[in-house]
């Protein structure tokens, strides 16, 4: 089996943009589900609302496309009442960190046993971009026309203090890392939670003199500051730029989990 | 062989589920309901089943309908204010046809009102709450035991139409203790499972599909959008969205009369009483009471679909008194069914209606 057999092709061609990265996102994810060797049966993805919770309708498993917000507590039920099935999450930044708040930080408290993978494009994309949680400070969306005048929220230091079993943080750039990082998630015992930073040029870079494709990927890997060298620059006292993000893997531990098979 | 017991009404509930195969409780603490979650965490784990305490209603009800598509007997319980929060996933359990039972022991409401009195405020809510036109079906206990086998009912119902299952239930009979007999055995009617070949959201005569249970390779995509039997997201197409609707609604309505639970007492009646959960213990009482009166009475033991055929049991009929513990929501809906004239009795403040009162509007009609 390849990733190409986990694809639902009958449901082509997919609503996403031109450029979009999303769907360099759920490649990694299917190749990462392929390499474990698991079976299209024992597997369900199941997503919120937003253009990254569209995925699961393209794949051929088992697929629960929920309410916005809530796929992590609907995944919860799947998982304790058939800790056998292997459960993915797709979500975004506004399902997962603004209306999915409680149940993310409820989901990596529980370490319930199952693989998150956040697409954050920084923009409510599916609505025509608005501003986020994950909107940079300063950055243009139609409800942040003078500039984003709220902090983001920081979703991969947030899951490792709620309690997540592993936490990684890559972009649509580093798609070699962030397909090993999704394969250590579905292979941790627990709840897995990998970040992906990807570009929507439609509806973030449009706004933020990042039109083209190139421009926003460029933006993502400039932007994206390795763990190690975050570290050092900490360890000597070197200031990190308030708009540059930590890359790399944030956690991996074996807290005690819930609905692990026996 | 059957126990008799001395029984709290939410506990007669929790029992009724456990006896009905339910294996799964997903829900959050709220007065008066708490009993039935505190009694589900002691006993689910001895059969094998799962309890969780989630972080709100919404993720309760959201946790039940995950679990029910593993093919698991599932439900919550909850009160008016963790009700209002259920609503947007209990629409998307009508869309995805999600079997599931929700039980709500009312309250007085609105907001937080009177957390520990007994109301029957949220019955148009049970029927209407979540955006859109679609169909659900609600009973109403009036004792422990039924309590416990309405429970049982809910289940079945549930899983026969896909459809969310109400116990609207209340305050009184929730926190009631009485005689309860527990039979050895109910009757259990599974899910219909999906047939090999056949489309995840295409129905037969029924208009109810089969359920394809998640694990058993049917590969099926469950979506809230509107969708088409393929179960793929097909959400501008006006014909696609009439017919699932329609279906959704039909699939209910059509079959109220046969869903239909009621009891009927002096067909010949002038003076009829219509009630379902509590009030129907008042005019027990009146009727007992005054046995020359030749008063008529109704219970509804499922309320929605409302089995409006029922009405034509009492042809002599001149008058229907309803009482209600809400501002006469179901008095209205009786009203848009007959002609004759309807007494709605509301009843606010979260005390059930004694028989002295009814008895005053009985002799206001004599």
């Amino acid at each position: 089996m390849s990733a190409d057999d986990w694809f639902r092709t009958d449901r082509l061609p997919h609503i996403y943009c031109t450029g979009c990265g999303n769907g360099t996102i759920i490649n990694c994810t299917l190749e990462a589900v392929d390499a474990m060797g698991w079976n299209k049966n024992d597997t369900v993805f199941i997503s919120g609302i937003g253009c990254s919770s569209r995925a699961p309708g393209y794949i051929v498993t088992d697929s629960l496309h929920t309410t916005h917000g809530r796929a992590l507590a609907f995944a919860t039920g799947v998982k304790l009442a058939n800790p056998r099935l292997h459960i993915v999450v797709f979500t975004g930044d506004g399902d997962l960190a603004a209306i999915g708040g409680n149940h993310f930080i409820h989901a990596c408290r529980r370490n319930v046993d199952m693989t998150v993978v956040c697409m954050n494009n920084m923009i409510y994309g599916m609505t025509g971009g608005q501003g986020s949680p994950c909107t940079p400070v300063g950055a243009l969306s139609t409800t942040t026309p003078y500039g984003m005048g709220e902090p983001v929220f920081d979703l991969a230091e947030l899951a490792v203090t709620a309690g997540a079993n592993y936490v990684a943080r890559w972009t649509s750039y580093h798609v070699t890392e962030l397909t090993r990082a999704i394969q250590t998630g579905l292979e941790t015992p627990g709840f897995s939670f990998i970040e992906a930073m990807v570009q929507c040029p439609t509806a973030y870079g449009r706004r933020n003199k990042l039109r083209q494709v190139s421009d926003m990927i460029t933006y993502l890997k400039t932007h994206a500051l390795l763990m190690q060298k975050k570290k050092r620059m900490e360890e000597e006292g070197e200031p990190i730029p308030p708009e540059m993000f930590a890359v790399g893997e944030f956690t991996r531990r074996s807290r005690p989990a819930l609905g692990v098979p026996k | 062989m059957t126990r008799i017991e001395f029984m709290q009404g939410n506990t007669a509930c929790a029992e009724g589920a456990l006896a009905a195969g339910c294996r799964f409780f997903g829900g959050y603490p709220i007065t008066p309901s708490t009993e039935i979650a505190e009694h589900m965490a002691r006993r689910l784990p001895k059969v094998g089943g799962t309890f969780i305490q989630m972080e709100d209603e919404i993720a309760g009800i959201a946790s039940v309908i995950g679990a029910s598509w593993t093919g698991t007997r599932s439900m919550t319980a909850t009160s008016g204010p963790g009700f209002s929060l259920m609503m947007e996933n209990i629409g998307y359990a009508a869309m995805t046809e999600t079997p599931c039972v929700i039980v709500n022991i009312q309250r007085g409401g609105p907001s937080t009102g009177q957390p520990t009195m007994a109301a029957q405020g949220d019955m148009l809510q049970c029927r209407f709450g979540s955006h859109g036109d679609y169909s659900i079906i609600a009973l109403s206990p009036a004792s422990v035991q039924e309590m416990y086998d309405l429970t049982v009912k809910a289940f079945n119902l549930a899983d026969r139409f896909r459809v969310p299952v109400f116990v609207m239930s209340d305050e009184v009979i929730g926190h009631m203790r009485e005689r309860i007999e527990i039979p050895e055995t109910v009757p259990i009617v599974p899910r219909n499972g999906l047939e090999q070949g056949v489309l995840p959201f295409a129905a037969g005569e029924d208009k109810i599909p089969g359920f394809p249970e998640f694990g058993r390779g049917f590969g099926v995509h469950v979506t809230g959008l509107t969708h088409d039997e393929r179960g793929y997201p097909e959400a501008t197409d006006p014909k696609i969205h009439a017919g699932l609707v329609g279906r959704l609604v039909a699939k209910v309505e059509d079959a109220r009369h046969e869903i239909a639970d009621y009891s009927v007492t002096s067909e010949g009646a002038e003076i009829v009483f219509i009630t379902y959960g509590p009030t129907t213990r008042t005019v027990r009482q009146l009727l007992h009471d005054r046995p020359e009166a030749g008063i008529g009475h109704l219970q509804l033991r499922i309320v929605w679909p409302f089995p409006e055929k029922v009405l034509q049991a009492f042809p002599k009929a001149r008058a229907f008194i309803v009482p209600e513990m809400n501002l006469g929501q179901i008095a209205r809906e009786i009203q848009r069914h007959t002609c004759v004239p309807v007494v709605s009795v509301p009843k606010l403040g979260g005390e059930l209606h004694t028989p002295d009162e009814l008895a005053a509007v009985l002799e206001g009609l004599l």
